[in-house]
């Protein structure tokens, strides 16, 4: 009798971590439908999931923190607790007062000491990666972008290749026995934004007048989404960004056809006559042609890039056509003005635009 | 003999016509009126900013939902922050301290009650001229109204070239008027606390409330002012073409931001000291224990208030400062976090060996402490810089400071609404309605708030109003969502509440939770003047002393 019982307990040693870890897991279930969805997840910024090492490192600094925290949190929740129940008022109680009790120097001492070193452990770990991706060293091998934020719009030069592009960043993947990272200098050419792409970098704020720097060493292909992430005007919530995390072949065939100047054809003659003639080439250029402006982005390569309007749209013809017709049907409030062409000529800058591959 | 100079019988008013009696509430400089007047005016406000935010939680339920218009969601979490810091958290706390303040330290009134009674009258035309924007100015966008620059107003988003019309300068006006509000009521409660205090009351025999209020009114004097002076550089910038924060003309965006934050963070410990304050009142005469280790909470407080000046640009980890200030402004954000734990210690302290009897102020306190632990500790988490880099400015910071402003500040509230409801009104309130309304608000602030840390984490930034499909974030904003209703459940039972309660409720007595401080010493609704002889009092529990001659407190402090 008593050797089944104490085999019993003994089971029911081993048992008690796993049932704990079963209940554990059936409540951090909406919590892992929502980190661990496998379908389209490259689309979840997640910060939990980095591919860079900027990411990398806030990412393990974030679970130390995270596990100090939730050792405090699970002691002072308890002691909580304890005392909620252990001294509630019974039914029954006599009415008499509960003795005084004024304080305690030591137990005082106790609870500002140990939070004193915990604050210097914490301090400490958090310094390190704060030198660590502050004061990394640029190599010679580094891409170089400089990243300038637009209401509502993100332009990108490549000042050692030739590429200027917008709202899609692409970089080369990073071999750790070669690193290539991406230095970005950040700016701004009108009010603040912010560069956040959350699986490759924490955010860095571009503000006019002020330079900023960022640096991102992705190494994984893929594309990765962000936005921008301080509040930048009426349309701020369709300022998205994307990142192409190619590899070294693919970047450098993207680069080869971005510095190609724009393609010309005869066919869509029309259309680019209109554009020329019209305000278009007041904001937008077009290498090779008359279209300077450098308020909105550069349309030289327009169909290499995935979507319009910062993100807001998918590239394709229906799209183009409306956002030419009238922005505020996509992005209410973008600074594009509704360019009212009639259905000819939209139909031609249309068919324009969509030759600039 | 202390036991007879502070007990006062009720004195009986004649009935007066209602013109009379209004004429007496916009003319009065009773604290007592004024404290209410404040606190009717913030309730009012509060729920204006409460609809404010139902706009932006119903707009974000579903990603490209389209039930208000971008400029339209802009103006709303503008006009919510605005409107819940300035025009409801400080106004109503400084109700209840004009209200308390005299009360507690045996004063019959302010030391100025004609200061005391213009600060409220420009704090209440601060909000009216802020809510004339809606009708009298044009935003970012041309057309329509109210401020829409967020409620930081970050430079330069404020300047003419990118605010036109009038909006931002009724935003600036508003809270430079409401602010010379604060700053005389700061002045008044310092002096009152300095000066008026009763025969016997020793700073050492001050309720921890007047000791927790005397910093919050130190910090409102030091914090209020960069704000001024920002406001009036902002108007200078934008009327006489100065360009301070004018980037286009060489002016600096940064500089606003550190302006604006060495004010905006101490604001946080001005809202939340006075929170503590009621938290620490309520906790020992619910459990039945003085407060534990009163000299330590004092110092914490100090400490906090000190400290709370060093911390401001941990706002602004994000905009390029070099490691040396990133890791200063991480070690003195963290530093807060110590003498914050020790208030938290010294409460579970007071608790610990008491009788717990759970009445809805009581309930609020203990659901206090655990949102502020959870508060804390996301702080914790947001004062390390570089995770700052990848939570700042995203959800995960709208859900951290709601659980300080909420599900501390405003739980805390709630319980002091609670406890000194029948003081005010001579009512009782009705105990099932205040359980019920606990229960709902609880239920719907973890929904909503909870809820909110996750899509932070998954990269969503805050101020958007709307955002894509399939990033993982749809389903924690519809819970978010749903936890508002909840919430609008709650408020309606408390507003409910109060208004039976006052009409039918029982009367209450003078001291219905046999509580120890001078304010239940008087009639419920105090008299005019108070108390009918100043009190004479030899320890920090002037009525336990009078209840228990045999072991008064005075013989162990």
């Amino acid at each position: 009798m008593r050797e089944t019982y104490e085999k019993l307990q003994a089971q029911l040693r081993i048992r008690k971590p796993l049932v704990v870890f079963v209940f554990l897991s059936g409540c951090l279930f909406p919590v892992q439908a929502a980190f661990g969805n496998p379908a389209d997840s490259s689309q979840i910024p997640n910060m939990f999931k980095p591919v860079s090492t900027p990411a990398h490192s806030i990412f393990h600094l974030s679970l130390f923190v995270l596990t100090i925290c939730a050792v405090i949190f699970a002691v002072v929740f308890s002691l909580l607790v304890y005392s909620i129940v252990k001294f509630r008022r019974r039914p029954g109680d006599d009415g008499r007062e509960p003795p005084p009790i004024y304080g305690s120097n030591q137990v005082e001492l106790a609870w500002t000491v140990i939070p004193v070193l915990i604050v210097l452990v914490l301090f400490l770990a958090t310094a390190r990666v704060i030198h660590a991706v502050q004061s990394a060293s640029k190599p010679a091998e580094a891409v170089e972008v400089i990243a300038i934020g637009h209401q509502f719009w993100w332009e990108f030069h490549y000042p050692g290749l030739g590429v200027v592009t917008a709202n899609e960043l692409h970089v080369p993947v990073s071999d750790p026995a070669h690193p290539t990272p991406t230095f970005i200098t950040l700016l701004s050419a009108d009010t603040d934004h912010s560069f956040w792409i959350p699986q490759l970098a924490g955010k860095t704020d571009l503000i006019p007048n002020r330079v900023n720097h960022t640096w991102i060493d992705p190494n994984e292909t893929g594309m990765f989404v962000g936005q921008c992430a301080q509040y930048c005007g009426t349309q701020h919530a369709k300022m998205l960004l994307r990142v192409y995390v190619d590899s070294p072949d693919q970047f450098k065939q993207w680069v080869l056809a971005q510095t190609q100047p724009a393609q010309v054809s005869d066919a869509v003659n029309e259309g680019r006559r209109v554009f020329e003639t019209t305000a278009c080439i007041n904001c937008h250029a077009i290498s090779g042609t008359v279209a300077d402006g450098r308020f909105g982005p550069d349309l030289t390569h327009l169909m290499s890039r995935e979507t319009i309007a910062s993100g807001a749209a998918t590239n394709t013809h229906e799209n183009l056509q409306l956002w030419i017709q009238n922005p505020d049907a996509i992005k209410p409030g973008s600074l594009m003005p509704a360019m009212k062409l009639n259905e000819r000529d939209l139909a031609a800058v249309t068919a324009y635009l969509e030759t600039l591959r | 003999m202390a036991s007879e100079s502070i007990t006062l019988t009720a004195v009986q008013e004649m009935p007066r016509p209602i013109g009379s009696v209004l004429h007496d509430w916009v003319v009065t400089v009773d604290h007592k009126k004024l404290g209410i007047l404040y606190i009717l005016y913030a309730l009012v406000f509060l729920v204006i900013g409460g609809i404010e935010a139902t706009i932006m939680r119903i707009q974000l339920i579903v990603p490209h939902n389209s039930f208000v218009s971008p400029q339209v969601f802009n103006r709303m979490f503008t006009m919510h922050g605005t409107t819940m810091i300035f025009f409801a958290a400080m106004p109503i706390l400084f109700g209840f301290g004009n209200y308390l303040i005299p009360l507690m330290i045996g004063a019959r009134d302010m030391a100025f009650p004609r200061l005391n009674a213009w600060s409220f009258w420009l704090t209440a035309f601060g909000g009216l001229l802020l809510y004339f924007s809606f009708v009298g100015a044009n935003g970012l966008y041309g057309a329509g109204n109210a401020p829409d620059v967020g409620w930081f107003a970050y430079a330069p988003l404020t300047s003419r070239a990118f605010s036109v019309g009038h909006s931002t300068d009724f935003w600036t006006l508003g809270l430079l008027v409401s602010g010379f509000g604060s700053i005389g009521t700061a002045i008044n409660i310092l002096t009152t606390i300095v000066c008026m205090r009763c025969p016997g009351m020793t700073l050492g025999k001050m309720p921890l409330l007047v000791w927790l209020n005397l910093v919050m009114a130190a910090m409102v004097l030091l914090a209020i002012s960069p704000l001024t002076a920002a406001q009036i550089m902002l108007s200078l910038d934008r009327f006489l073409g100065a360009h301070f924060f004018d980037t286009q003309a060489g002016g600096s965006a940064v500089m606003w931001m550190h302006f604006f934050w060495i004010f905006g963070h101490p604001e946080v410990y001005v809202l939340v000291i006075p929170a503590f304050a009621f938290v620490s009142e309520i906790i020992p005469v619910f459990s039945r224990k003085p407060i534990f280790g009163y000299p330590v909470m004092v110092a914490a407080t100090i400490a906090i208030g000190f400290v709370g000046f060093s911390v401001w640009a941990h706002h602004m980890f994000t905009v390029g400062m070099n490691p040396y200030a990133n890791s200063f402004f991480t070690i003195t954000t963290m530093v807060i976090g110590v003498p914050t734990g020790i208030k938290i210690f010294n409460w579970i302290g007071t608790m610990w060996g008491g009788k717990i009897h759970f009445a809805t102020p009581m309930l609020f306190c203990i659901a206090f402490l655990f949102q502020f632990l959870i508060a804390g500790l996301t702080g914790i988490m947001l004062a390390a810089s570089p995770f700052d880099w990848q939570l700042g400015n995203s959800y995960f910071v709208v859900a951290h400071f709601h659980y300080v402003i909420v599900g501390a500040i405003l739980f805390a509230l709630f319980g002091a609404f609670y406890y000194w409801f029948p003081k005010m009104s001579g009512k009782m309130y009705n105990e099932r309605l205040g359980k019920l309304h606990f229960w709902f608000f609880l239920i719907g602030f973890h929904l909503t708030f909870d809820s909110m840390h996750i899509p932070g984490l998954l990269g969503m930034p805050r101020r958007i109003y709307t955002y894509e499909p399939g990033r993982g974030w749809d389903i924690w904003n519809l819970i978010c969502t749903i936890g508002v209703f909840f919430q609008i459940l709650g408020t309606a039972v408390f507003v409910g509440n109060l208004l039976w309660s006052l009409f039918k409720g029982k009367a209450a007595g003078n001291d219905p939770w046999d509580a120890w401080t001078l304010e239940w010493s008087t009639s419920s609704p105090p008299v005019e003047y108070n108390f009918a002889e100043i009190p004479v009092v030899r320890s920090r529990r002037p009525l336990w002393d009078i209840k228990h001659p045999e072991d008064p407190d005075w013989q162990y402090e």
